[in-house]
């Protein structure tokens, strides 16, 4: 009996709860950023919503520098972060293919520049062009020139990039080359014989984490043992997959991976890179984000880690590039323009990249606000051959990267060049420009 | 009927024997325990001290700032979980309970059939059905806040609530339903005053589960809700951000984000127990 | 009279739900159905006739026979485990000990927590480092002298799904305890007694009498459990991120649908899905829905 009626007055305490609060969900304003006037119908009200995946450490505080420019320059526009974290940005990619689906565009999002942007959002119409943004900001004089085309389709320019991070970037903990007397390797040639070296001694010679890292380490060998003519022609169909010399560069690529950790796929690229300041790997290929995370551990650059185009990338800088976009039926266009002027404007890059650690896009950021690695970034960026990244959206629309993407996790999971490359030449013809 | 199921029984091994039993459990108790332990442990320790190499080495003093400071991150988000959690659980319940009662005691031509159907509901794989959903949400403009997210989980919760209660109903005597009805009593009256008192056992049970599952739910509302309306699981993934992830701070925020369910199951484990011996999950 | 309004009444008040699930399943399985047999990819809808092209490539997709094969690996293993480690636990806390309560809620509570909360917790333990930097149970056994147990779990080569396994036994095992539990107590102590007075030992009261009155929970439980092994995707995301020979046709249908926009390709492999949880859950409903309408 009195076990009952505790049971029963606690279900009617549940149900009374449940209706209050459900009757105080209607209009939640409960977020953290605006605490002035959200009524749930916004649609009138200034406010700009902007969709990325940058929710954490120097990306998430590099964001919050723009906003907080962002919010001095326009106070009467609510800003809202939709960034949504997870799996290199695959949560925020899922959300955002729904919520595209579902014809609710957020004001603005992140995207790699080049064909990720081009071959999914551009092919399906969702993206407005942006021509007169940039001759009204004069925006087509500061931007490289080699950019622009890679942001354009027929002429029409999609996007406004915020930074410029390089791919081909190899760390090396320069203490353990020079007690193995070896020197910075240049080319392919010179690097495997190093790493035989060091892998006699005992030492992990290449550290490398999860299977993206390893498509990242992929595409800079391509490069590497094609050149930059010949791998921009893989992408534009110049080149053929099924030729001898990309099997030349795939089993080279095959021979490089024989040198890593064997616990690679347990480990982020963050768990990877650490290895070689810690002193337990001789060399590790990531972008130079990594960078960023080094002083973060408190590594001092020269002394702990060194860095060098990876070997037989030199003159070349394999670049990346996030950007934000203006969709068509943007809900709030104009204030999503704001931003946009924001994420071009020198004060905007100059804020963003120091903290992210990438250079801006803009060839006229104040050099005194970088550190001595991304000065050296800069300098590359305005001399060296300008590639596209393939592991970030650069080079490959989605479905191809994705079928590259399968090919090579059959391929970590039983080396064979010969299949690999018979899958890549099938990847080429489904999804690529290849006949 | 659950007391009798719960009542202790008699004695079945010899005694000495009986102690032995104790090293097993205690073994398997630590198994449990471990990823719980590493949660608090992380969570109490300063940044440096962070190491896969030292993960098991208790913290060298005992600091609660992360909790703080993941508190103060994860709070509003909290409440979202919860103004949307409650609503859910009870309403989903309530749904469960009515469809059990009429598929179990008050028949009509096709229950049979539709019983079935529902149940076979529960075995969707979500992520295949995420775009349909969100263009139906926002169709019924029930899309971006908390009202979609909960309607969701009521009705992806109508399959388990109903086969619950179902199997429950469906082992009471049918006596109970006939002598109501001799007494004149209509369907709601039966249902009101007859087998809801009965129903506390399911109930526990339902409210339990559909807390749980909605409370860990990340899917759908990672794709149902705007910013503002984002319950903890979201919150918290997006805590591990990128670059360098202060894993004290992280790993306070995922026991602060696991507390209303354990304590959920430390309060009220009890009662699950007995009403799934009750015969509510059962077959 | 009144019997005919509360049939109407009673038809009122499954309505609702009837209604909702067959918008929310039926109709999405429906959409899921056109979108497999169409050639949907990219961001725009293309509905297009495929016939069973997707469904046909999908089985001689090298990827997709990785999936089937991890997928029945972990089952296999997740099920059976679940059930040995239940069963043996219900027994002991059966025994009438001190402190069953306390047992029985800590073997539970795993199942309240998600793995976005323990994934990490579980990916540290799994480390399968080794030489200086060994950390997680390869460092425990290490320490405690058990260096035969050292291994590299979850890349351990075509075995390592077993190792996701034992983190979902973990979360799984104490709900499996909990329902042969309740098929134990529910078992009338006369039925022991008799036996005993027969002069069967122990060993046999449980072999001959017990496990056999226990088996309509063993299958509610194998139904319960086989379903979860069906659908695991966020489990292995968090211990192993996104590897393939760690693949599951959840994994793929995701990234297929969301890193590659292959929309039809990715509704095929959900069709699927469905498809092989049908092939184990319709037998088991006509079973129970039958022998209750026996009695």
């Amino acid at each position: 009996m009195s076990k009952k009626s505790i049971s029963w007055t606690l279900v009617t305490v549940l149900v009374i709860l449940s209706f209050v609060l459900s009757g105080c969900t209607t209009p939640t304003p409960v977020a953290t950023q605006a605490p002035a006037a959200t009524d749930a119908p916004v649609a009138a009200a200034d406010q700009v919503e902007v969709f990325s995946w940058w929710t954490g450490g120097g990306e998430a505080a590099g964001l919050e520098a723009m906003i907080a420019i962002f919010n001095a320059r326009y106070p009467n526009i609510e800003f809202v972060n939709a960034a949504v974290a997870g799996g290199a940005g695959t949560n925020a990619r899922a959300v955002l293919a729904t919520r595209l689906q579902a014809g609710d565009a957020p004001d603005s999002w992140q995207g790699h520049a080049g064909q990720e942007l081009i071959g999914t959002y551009v092919a399906a119409g969702q993206l407005e062009a942006l021509n007169w943004l940039y001759e009204q900001e004069g925006w087509l004089e500061v931007m490289p020139q080699t950019l622009i085309p890679l942001i354009s389709q027929n002429g029409n320019i999609y996007s406004v990039p915020v930074n410029i991070h390089r791919a081909n970037v190899m760390w090396y903990n320069p203490a353990i080359l020079s007690a193995n007397n070896i020197a910075v390797p240049t080319t392919l040639d010179e690097w495997i014989t190093a790493m035989d070296t060091l892998k006699a001694a005992g030492i992990t010679p290449l550290a490398m984490g999860e299977q993206w890292t390893a498509m990242h380490l992929m595409e800079t060998i391509l490069l590497g043992s094609l050149g930059a003519e010949k791998y921009n022609g893989l992408w534009d169909g110049t080149t053929d997959w099924n030729s001898a010399e990309v099997k030349t560069a795939l089993e080279n690529f095959a021979k490089v991976l024989s040198y890593t950790n064997t616990d690679a796929a347990s480990l982020s690229w963050q768990d990877a890179a650490q290895l070689v300041v810690n002193g337990q790997a001789a060399f590790n290929v990531m972008g130079d984000w990594a960078e960023g995370y080094f002083r973060e551990l408190g590594k001092v650059p020269q002394t702990d880690y060194g860095w060098a185009p990876v070997p037989g990338t030199n003159g070349n800088f394999q670049f990346l590039s996030d950007s934000f976009v203006l969709p068509v039926n943007a809900p709030h266009r104009d204030a999503a323009v704001n931003w946009l002027i924001v994420c071009g404007s020198k004060e905007g890059q100059d804020a963003f990249n120091p903290v992210k650690g990438s250079i801006p896009a803009r060839s006229d950021g104040d050099r005194s606000l970088y550190g001595t690695y991304l000065q050296s970034a800069m300098d590359d960026w305005a001399t060296n051959t300008v590639v596209g990244s393939l592991a970030h959206g650069v080079v490959a629309n989605d479905s191809w990267k994705s079928e590259i993407d399968t090919a090579l996790g059959l391929f970590l999971a039983s080396p064979d060049a010969g299949t690999f490359q018979t899958a890549l030449v099938a990847a080429c013809k489904a999804s690529g420009p290849c006949k | 009927m659950s007391t009798t199921a719960l009542s202790k029984p008699l004695r079945r091994l010899p005694f000495q024997w009986r102690h032995l039993l104790y090293l097993p459990l205690i073994l398997m108790s630590i198994f449990y325990l471990i990823p719980l332990y590493l949660m608090l442990t992380t969570g109490l320790k300063g940044f440096e001290e962070i190491n896969l190499q030292t993960m098991w080495d208790l913290p060298k003093s005992i600091r609660f700032d992360n909790f703080i400071a993941a508190f103060q991150t994860l709070a509003p988000y909290m409440w979202n979980s919860f103004s949307m959690v409650i609503p859910a659980a009870i309403i989903s319940s309530f749904l469960g309970s009515i469809n059990g009662f009429v598929l179990a005691k008050w028949k009509f031509r096709g229950a049979d059939l539709i019983f079935p159907l529902i149940l076979f509901g529960m075995f969707i794989p979500y992520q295949s059905i995420l775009i349909p959903l969100v263009e139906f949400m926002k169709t019924i403009n029930m899309y971006g806040g908390l009202p979609g997210l909960v309607l969701a989980h009521v009705i992806y919760g109508i399959p388990i609530t109903t086969l619950t209660f179902r199997n429950y109903y469906a082992s009471l005597p049918k006596e109970l339903v006939e002598a109501s009805r001799m007494d004149g009593a209509g369907l709601l009256g039966t249902y009101w005053y007859i087998l809801l008192p009965l129903s506390w056992p399911s109930f526990v049970v339902v409210l339990i589960w559909q807390f749980t599952s909605a409370w860990n739910d990340f899917l759908f509302a990672v794709v149902l809700t705007n910013p503002q309306a984002w319950p903890i699981t979201v919150a918290l993934n997006n805590m591990a951000g990128s670059q360098i992830i202060a894993w004290n701070i992280q790993m306070a925020g995922s026991f602060l984000a696991a507390v209303p369910t354990l304590l959920v199951y430390i309060f009220l484990g009890r009662y699950f127990l007995r009403g799934l011996m009750a015969g509510s999950l059962k077959g | 009279m009144s019997k005919n309004k509360d049939t109407v009444l009673s038809i009122a008040l499954v309505t609702p739900s009837i209604v909702a699930v067959g918008i929310f399943i039926y109709g999405f399985i429906a959409w899921s159905v056109r979108v497999s047999l169409s050639n949907w990819k990219g961001l725009l809808p293309d509905y297009s006739w495929a016939g069973l092209k997707n469904y046909i490539n999908l089985f001689s997709d090298p990827r997709f026979l990785v999936d089937v094969r991890n997928t029945v690996v972990f089952t296999v293993i997740f099920v059976l485990g679940c059930l040995a480690v239940g069963l043996a636990l219900a027994i002991m806390l059966d025994q009438n000990l001190k402190g069953e309560a306390f047992f029985r809620s800590l073997f539970l509570f795993p199942m309240a927590i998600s793995f976005i909360v323990t994934g990490v917790v579980w990916r540290w333990l799994m480390n399968p480092a080794a030489g200086d930097r060994m950390s997680g149970f390869n460092l425990l056994f290490s320490n405690l002298g058990l260096d035969f147990l050292v291994n590299s779990w979850h890349l351990t080569p075509r075995w390592g799904m077993a190792a996701i396994a034992l983190a979902a036994i973990w979360q799984m095992s104490g709900y499996t305890m909990a329902l042969y539990l309740g098929g134990l107590r529910a078992i009338p102590d006369e039925i022991r007694e008799a036996a005993r007075v027969d002069g069967a030992s122990e060993f046999r009261i449980y072999t001959n009498i017990i496990f056999p009155l226990l088996r309509p929970v063993t299958l509610s439980a194998m139904i319960i459990l086989g379903h979860i092994s069906l659908k695991v995707f966020d489990l292995i995301i968090a211990i192993a991120g996104k590897q393939l020979p760690l693949d599951v046709p959840a994994i793929y249908m995701w990234q297929t649908t969301f890193d590659g926009y292959f929309f039809s390709r990715g509704a095929a492999i959900g069709i699927l899905l469905l498809l092989s949880v049908a092939v184990l859950i319709i037998p088991y409903l006509y079973y129970t829905l039958r022998s209750e309408a026996e009695i």
